[in-house]
């Protein structure tokens, strides 16, 4: 940089400016969240703290406040991640592995279903869990939510499927192995960080999803997290902000911590990768 | 993608010189074969045809019914053949709505995130590696955060009391009830906001596999920072740009979270774009079938631009 003519050092100031003056208006929404949590005496006004003081996260870090809440949410989560990954797997490894009549017509349904807009569906979906009793019942929302993000995971699961190589599965198979005995034993071990990323993306979905929850769960003991911390904001008259924020940074910090581990971990462009390039 | 080669060991589909390719048919073996390969394909059809090919068709049944939140007609439904959508072409609020949705997703998406997003990956390429790291950190988290914590943060800041108009206020700015006099606007900077991320890091990587011989090349023949962007730059990312756009596009379609915690699609129906106005008529109003008829015309938006999307990805040319 030292070397650079004047006119080059303006730009490159000029560029640096310009980033940063964007990084404060993207910035301030955030650090509202922040000070409002920490303020004595918090309103929607982004300032700094009249006082420090942890009351509102002593006030809401309650069994029935947040801690049933966020376990539900935890329960939503990792079940519909978890039916995803073990569904995605094995419907892969055929995709990947054998031609077959099949594989195009599938491949085209799963791209249609990862453009569905699922908020799109949801009066039907409400009218079908009514008519199937499954209304209020955590199992089946999780596997609602397992399906929704299905197409999205087995597409990008075929992905990293197809860069696992296939000489070391067909030296097993001449050994006898069976295909789900080599899809567990070498397929699965290799792909490790792509089963990593699918199950961080369907994580974060799910716990970050308000809408399915919302429609789907009626009562309050079983309601995740997002849904618990709306009827926080909406039910009293005047909204309690230092709570709300309060609240809100301890329900995001799990997906924070997930995003930061698949991007310093396991490599950012590699997670987006599979699910764009395609 | 990588075209792996299948294990053509076991033979796969029959090829020409297999003679029951004449037949037309596979031998019996063969096609039990086929069958157990295609075993652990079924759990994931299973769950596809349950919950999202269900409610799609069941999306098109109750269309035509006069299903209800409560009461007889929640019990009892009718079949009322077209007249939710004849109710829905003479329906006022039904136009307005299919207005606000386009207004939102080219406003926030096609335009905002669209264009900030390059110009965000554009800056970070050349910028300070301090700055660049810390801008899109900030960039990103508003991403990464759940959505309905991104929704309590825009609203507080577009509230009338909130953070803007102090900004403004700062400044000698009287400013005004943003989500009440201008519900689309705020609505829409707070998509850019919270969506912005996604078209940064989608540009980021194209910007990344763009050679640098290229662009050294045009600068070789003196060709200006703007003009190496709009001959060099962009056509060498086109593919990643429309991807982006129909992503995008379909994500903002379905956005509901941020515009119900901010305005609840008010004042009114001044920013009831088609997932709230689906959701106001099926819960407020509780027609369902009303309901079921609007998102059929959401489904059959996506479905467009999916068609659109998966012609761009063509599976059959990668696999």
């Amino acid at each position: 940089m030292s070397l650079a003519s004047p006119r080059r050092a303006v730009a490159s100031t000029a560029r640096n400016l310009a980033l940063a003056l964007i990084g404060v208006c993207f910035v301030v929404p955030l650090a509202w969240l922040v000070l409002a949590s920490i303020d004595t005496n918090p309103s929607q006004r982004t300032e700094l703290p009249e006082g420090f003081t942890l009351d509102h996260y002593a006030a809401v870090l309650t069994p029935e406040g947040t801690l049933l809440p966020l376990w539900n949410s935890m329960l939503l989560s990792t079940g519909s991640a978890v039916i995803t990954v073990v569904v995605a797997v094995l419907a892969a490894y055929p995709l990947s592995r054998y031609r077959s009549r099949f594989n195009t017509p599938y491949l085209y349904a799963i791209l249609f279903g990862t453009c569905l807009p699922i908020t799109a569906i949801m009066v039907p979906v409400y009218s079908l869990f009514v008519r199937l009793g499954y209304l209020d019942n955590l199992a089946a929302v999780t596997f609602f939510m397992a399906a929704t993000s299905l197409p999205m995971a087995i597409w990008m699961m075929k992905n990293f499927m197809d860069s696992v190589p296939v000489s070391l599965e067909e030296a097993a198979w001449v050994d006898g192995a069976s295909a789900m005995g080599t899809l567990r034993r070498i397929v699965v071990p290799l792909m490790r960080p792509g089963i990593a990323v699918v199950f961080i993306f369907v994580f974060i979905q799910a716990w970050g999803n308000f809408f399915v929850p919302f429609i789907l769960l009626l009562s309050p003991a079983k309601q995740p997290a997002a849904v618990s911390i709306y009827s926080f904001f909406g039910q009293y008259g005047t909204v309690a902000y230092g709570e709300l924020a309060a609240f809100s940074l301890l329900y995001s910090l799990p997906v924070i911590a997930l995003y930061v581990l698949v991007s310093r971990g396991i490599g950012g462009s590699f997670a987006l990768q599979g699910a764009v390039k395609g | 993608m990588v075209a792996v080669s299948s294990p053509t060991i076991e033979g796969g589909r029959p090829t020409r010189d297999d003679p029951n390719f004449r037949a037309g048919r596979q031998p019996p073996r063969a096609g039990r074969r086929a069958f157990f390969r295609l075993l652990p394909i079924v759990p994931s059809i299973l769950l596809l045809a349950l919950f999202m090919a269900g409610p799609v068709i069941w999306a098109v049944v109750i269309s035509f019914t006069d299903t209800a939140l409560t009461g007889r007609s929640a019990r009892e439904p009718q079949w009322v053949g077209l007249d939710n959508y004849v109710e829905l072409v003479t329906d006022r609020d039904f136009p307005v709505s299919l207005v606000l949705t386009v207004v939102f997703v080219l406003g926030s998406a096609v335009i905002g995130q669209n264009l900030v997003g390059l110009g965000l990956a554009l800056l970070m390429a050349k910028a300070n590696r301090t700055v660049r790291g810390i801008v899109g950190t900030t960039v990103v988290a508003a991403w990464v955060l759940p959505e309905i914590v991104a929704a309590f943060a825009a609203y507080a800041y577009f509230a009338d009391d909130g953070t803007l108009n102090q900004l403004l206020g700062a400044i000698g700015i009287d400013g005004a009830n943003w989500l009440y006099d201008f519900p689309m606007l705020a609505v829409i900077l707070a998509n850019v906001w919270r969506g912005t991320a996604f078209s940064m890091l989608v540009y980021e990587a194209a910007l990344n596999d763009v050679p640098p011989e290229i662009t050294e090349a045009a600068i070789v023949d003196g060709a200006s920072g703007a003009k190496r962007l709009w001959w060099v730059t962009i056509p060498m990312i086109r593919p990643s740009i429309a991807t982006n756009l129909m992503l995008i596009t379909l994500q903002t379609l379905a956005v509901f979270t941020l515009i119900w915690v901010m305005t609840k699609g008010g004042p009114g129906m001044a920013s009831s774009t088609l997932p709230v106005f689906a959701y106001q008529e099926a819960f407020k109003f509780q027609q369902i079938g009303y309901g079921s008829a609007i998102a059929v015309v959401m489904i059959v938006v996506g479905a467009v631009f999916s068609i659109a999307y998966i012609r761009m990805l063509r599976p059959e040319r990668r696999s």
